[in-house]
């Protein structure tokens, strides 16, 4: 299904973008070099030859597909994935919490494994799958592990769920969540600070024991 | 049978939240993740001294950057016209001068704002802050705590009002514990918390027009940031719109306005785009406040047979050196027990360190663990048990004013947990309890939060399509205010609740306090009962004579209709009613608020926590095993929501207890606890089983709805239940948090 979706190349970077790369090029050793050729070349290069070379220095073709859509993109190399999916493809149901993958507020899928999303470059991920929080429900139908948060109140201010929920879904099937003691230490990396530690534990039971596929 | 169901009160049910659909989906939008054409991304640089004045910034390199827009600091800053010129340190706001963000060349702490980068994107930003280099004339700062003890001040405020509950204070005899047969002296210490909430604190500032300033922040307070942002900037209150629809957590940081909330306006201003500012994770231990560390000494006296003779504690708690911060940290020593003898003494100490704001459970939290300490010590000293001896100083009446409580079911709160922890497992002899390797204890702690109310407006408006939606100013930073407020409104109109819908954290609606204090649903539930009162007022005078001499609570609007309870054959249409307000949406808008019912009663929420322990015998290692947190808080809304805030609290208290301790590198001024790998909040592995239980019994002299207030209790008292039940474990009085196994193994 996810094959015959086009790829979505998200609208550039903002406006204004391009107008300060000039600038920078300018006055960068790239132009240095360029002021020794030819006027007229010079002028081809603040018209456009430095939009390419900068293009070359600052992005990197990375493909991805996200929530079973295929995105064709182009990104800085330092750009993390939880950078890219908040900021460039407005993906904000992962959320940022320190960016040193000490929080799992930031938690997806990428192949089906759980991985702290401002702990990975984008361009590390080129090819891969990653699934978010919003495409973990089907449409309208939320996935058992949300219906549980909602039901054991696994929440409460809602910033780090999108994580929890992602790493819970994760922690069962990997087959870690067949005690509460188990749960614990394996959602340890999801930092709660409105404390529902507890609630989240019943749901991942819950779902655990339901047997629902996951 | 709808009808039959519809009688039934939606308020005490575990109804799911209103807005969780939003929050398990990603949803809900926080702060920062509104889609502003044109927005751009700030990044912060930070002093590296904690006092003095920078000589000279170099952003030469930073502006030349790709993708740099600015570079701000206090040399091209614009200025904001309610930075007045003078000094910070002379007009310290509780009195003081908040931090004036790039106002002059002055330092005040480390990592104090002194440049905010802005560029087109994130990465460009962060990459070009580090660019900024800066030099210092730096001053000989102050930042120990244990240094300087001996130069706390009575708070300004308290020197020119002598009715500040912070001024000195003795009852009966001053020092009188000294006189008893029995005695105790001890000094408590804990150091600087982080409030921590998941959501690093954010904003997007955006200048509409040259006088329209619209931000979308991480506040707890709408309204009062409005007032402030448009006194900074010289405008009318209605030219600010402050939202602040999702709130990641908070616990009290987003009470005041940092800097860098000023600083992303500054920039919005001088490059007239948006800009969006999200603090770092270690930028968030040094600017948005945090628990003062603070010193306390408790002197407390008892007879032989465990009635108190008197009580002594005295607090110093940390502050900056532009404001003066202050708490009620010694409140719960004044009024938790029978006591004839009781001196309190509060002093505050200035650091060059930013300055604290109040952390959950402000002040009390903090008192709680010394006092709640103290009578387990003296309770050993007695061979009492610690329950039976608070017992045996229970009051009917509030000792600090003698008024009565409007209620108090404290000794049933007692009850509830002991039963439910397995009290009576407890040895009298610390060390008794063992299970191999691991010795076992029990403990509690008690904690109390006045039960507050303010004064708040509510809107409610019939839609065309049946549904009503309210409206208020306040936020919600997690306990589920909006779910309760449709609980309450449900009740109050006879409506089901899905038809109910209820809009916070916008400015533009009708005013209400921040969120805090416990003070929510005493306040704005009070406000919207109100409004759904004079909603149902506006239908009756619309449905003509059938209506007219019915009682508010006899109207219902079940069924898309105005009905009443008595008699259901009476009934119009609202439709019918819409047409006879020629067409209109019926809306109401009424203001709420407290009568002289705190002249004559003392009205307090209570709480008090029983936690089991194991302490490791061979490293020192502590595990709470189990914990039950019983609540006298009045009517309880939602006992799930109300269930998870207690059960968050005691999460909290664990981290207070346990893990929780800023620690700082005092030759620079600098945290060495700089994030979530150094400072440790709880995580899954650390919170056990928590029960929880509510009296529930209403206190309608708090307000019709007969709500106390939860959040606070729900943390006050916990930490002491936790040392308690270390020292019932192991013999070991710990009184300096966090209890680390270094402290236990010494």
């Amino acid at each position: 299904m996810a094959d015959e979706n086009p790829e979505i190349t998200p609208s550039g970077p903002p406006a204004g973008h391009n107008e300060a790369r000039r600038t920078f090029l300018k006055q960068s050793s790239v132009l240095t070099a360029l002021a020794l050729t030819p006027g007229p070349l010079v002028k081809a290069a603040e018209a456009e030859f430095d939009e390419k070379v900068a293009a070359a220095i600052e992005q990197v073709p990375l493909r991805l597909e996200i929530n079973g859509k295929k995105y064709k993109l182009s990104v800085e190399p330092r750009t993390t994935l939880l950078d890219l999916l908040r900021e460039q493809l407005h993906l904000t149901g992962t959320k940022k919490g320190c960016d040193y993958g000490q929080c799992g507020a930031c938690t997806v899928h990428v192949d089906g494994q759980r991985v702290n999303s401002c702990l990975t470059l984008a361009v590390m991920q080129d090819g891969r799958k990653v699934t978010t929080i919003e495409g973990l429900a089907d449409g309208d139908k939320l996935h058992p592990m949300q219906e549980a948060f909602l039901k054991h109140d696994g929440f409460q201010c809602g910033y780090c769920t999108p994580g929890q929920i992602m790493s819970a879904v994760a922690c069962v099937r990997e087959g870690h969540a067949d005690s509460e003691g188990e749960i614990r230490e394996f959602m340890s990396g999801n930092i709660c600070r409105c404390g529902a530690y507890p609630n989240i534990v019943a749901a991942i039971q819950e779902v655990k024991n339901g047997g629902q596929k996951v | 049978m709808k009808d039959q169901q519809l009688q039934d009160k939606v308020v005490g049910d575990r109804m799911n939240r209103v807005d969780g659909r939003l929050k398990v989906t990603g949803a809900a939008k926080y702060s920062a993740e509104y889609e502003l054409p044109g927005l751009v991304h700030g990044a912060l640089v930070g002093s590296t001294i904690a006092k003095g004045r920078i000589t000279s910034l170099d952003t030469k390199a930073a502006e030349r950057a790709p993708g740099v827009l600015a570079v701000i600091t206090h040399l091209n800053s614009p200025k904001v016209p309610g930075f007045a010129a003078k000094s910070n340190p002379d007009e310290p706001p509780a009195i003081g001068q908040p931090l004036r963000v790039f106002h002059d060349e002055k330092v005040y702490f480390n990592d104090q704002p002194i440049a905010l980068v802005v560029a087109n994107t994130l990465e460009q930003a962060r990459y070009a802050a580090r660019l900024v280099k800066a030099q210092y004339a730096a001053d000989e700062h102050r930042t120990d705590f244990e240094a300087n003890k001996q130069r706390g001040f009575l708070p300004t405020q308290a020197k020119r009002n002598p009715k500040s509950a912070q001024n000195d204070y003795d009852r009966g005899q001053k020092n009188g514990y000294q006189t008893a047969p029995v005695k105790l002296e001890a000094e408590y210490v804990h150091t600087s918390e982080m409030h921590n909430p998941m959501e690093l604190q954010s904003i997007i500032a955006h200048w509409e027009a040259p006088d329209r300033l619209t931000v979308y922040d991480k506040v707890q307070a709408v309204k009062g940031t409005q007032r402030a942002f448009a006194k900074d900037w010289g405008l009318p209150e209605e030219n600010v719109k402050v939202i602040a629809t999702f709130v990641g957590g908070a616990f009290g940081n987003g009470l005041h306005n940092w800097p860098h909330e000023t600083a992303a306006i500054i920039a919005a201003k001088k490059l007239n785009r948006p800009v969006k500012l999200v603090l770092t994770r270690e930028q968030m231990f040094t600017m948005v406040g945090y628990r003062p560390y603070t010193w306390q000494r408790i002197g407390m006296g008892a007879t032989k047979d465990g009635k108190l003779v008197g009580i002594t504690h005295e607090s110093v708690g940390q502050t900056s050196s532009y404001e003066e911060f202050t708490e009620s940290t010694l409140q719960q020593t004044r009024m938790m027990y029978t006591s004839p003898n009781v001196s309190t003494r509060y002093r505050i100490l200035g650091l060059d360190i930013s300055t604290p704001i109040w952390m959950r459970g402000p002040g009390e939290a903090t008192g709680a663990f010394a006092l709640e300490s103290a009578m387990d010590e003296m309770a050993h000293l007695l061979n009492l048990d610690p329950m039976e001896f608070r017992l045996r100083n229970y009051t009917d009446v509030d000792p600090d004013n003698n008024k009565p409580w409007s209620t108090k079911f404290l000794k049933e709160c007692y009850q509830l947990g002991a039963e439910r922890i397995g009290w009576n497992k407890r040895q009298m002899k610390p060390g008794s309890l063992r299970d191999g390797d691991w010795f076992v204890g029990y403990g509690m702690g008690v904690g109390t939060f006045g039960a507050n109310r303010g004064t708040a407006k509510a809107r409610a408006v019939l839609q065309a399509d049946g549904t009503v939606v309210l409206q208020s100013a306040t936020t919600d930073i997690g306990p589920g205010t909006g779910t309760v407020m449709v609980q309450i409104a449900a009740d109050a109109l006879g409506m089901p609740p899905e038809k109910i819908r209820f809009e916070l954290g916008n400015s533009t609606f009708p005013t209400a306090p921040s969120q805090g204090g416990s003070a929510t649903v005493n306040t704005v539930g009070s406000a919207v009962l109100e409004a759904c009162t004079a909603l149902k007022g506006k239908l009756q005078q619309l449905g003509g004579a059938a209506f007219a001499s019915a009682k508010p609570e006899d109207l219902t609007l079940a069924g898309g209709q105005l009905s009443l309870a008595s008699n259901a054959g009476t009934k119009v249409s609202l439709a019918d009613l819409r047409k006879q307000n020629n067409g209109q949406d019926i809306d109401v808008t009424v203001e709420a608020k407290p009568g002289n019912e705190r002249q004559k009663y003392s009205m307090y929420s209570f709480s008090v926590h029983f936690a089991e322990v194991r302490v490791h015998a061979m490293t020192g290692e502590v595990r709470v095993s189990k914990m039950v947190s019983c609540a006298d808080a009045g009517t309880i809304v939602n006992h799930k929501t109300a269930g998870s805030q207690m059960i968050g609290g005691a999460v909290g208290g664990i981290g207070m207890a346990l893990t929780e301790g800023a620690v700082m590198d005092h030759r620079f001024g600098r945290y060495v606890t700089k994030d979530l790998a150094d400072y440790h909040v709880p995580v899954h592995a650390d919170a056990p089983a928590i029960e929880v239980a509510f009296v529930d019994k209403p206190d309608f002299i708090v307000d019709p709805l007969g709500t106390k207030g939860i959040g606070e209790i729900a943390i006050i008292g916990v930490a002491p239940a936790i040392a308690n039940a270390i020292f019932n474990a192991t013999g070991k009085r710990i009184r300096e948090l966090p209890i680390t196994p270094d402290k236990l193994m010494a």
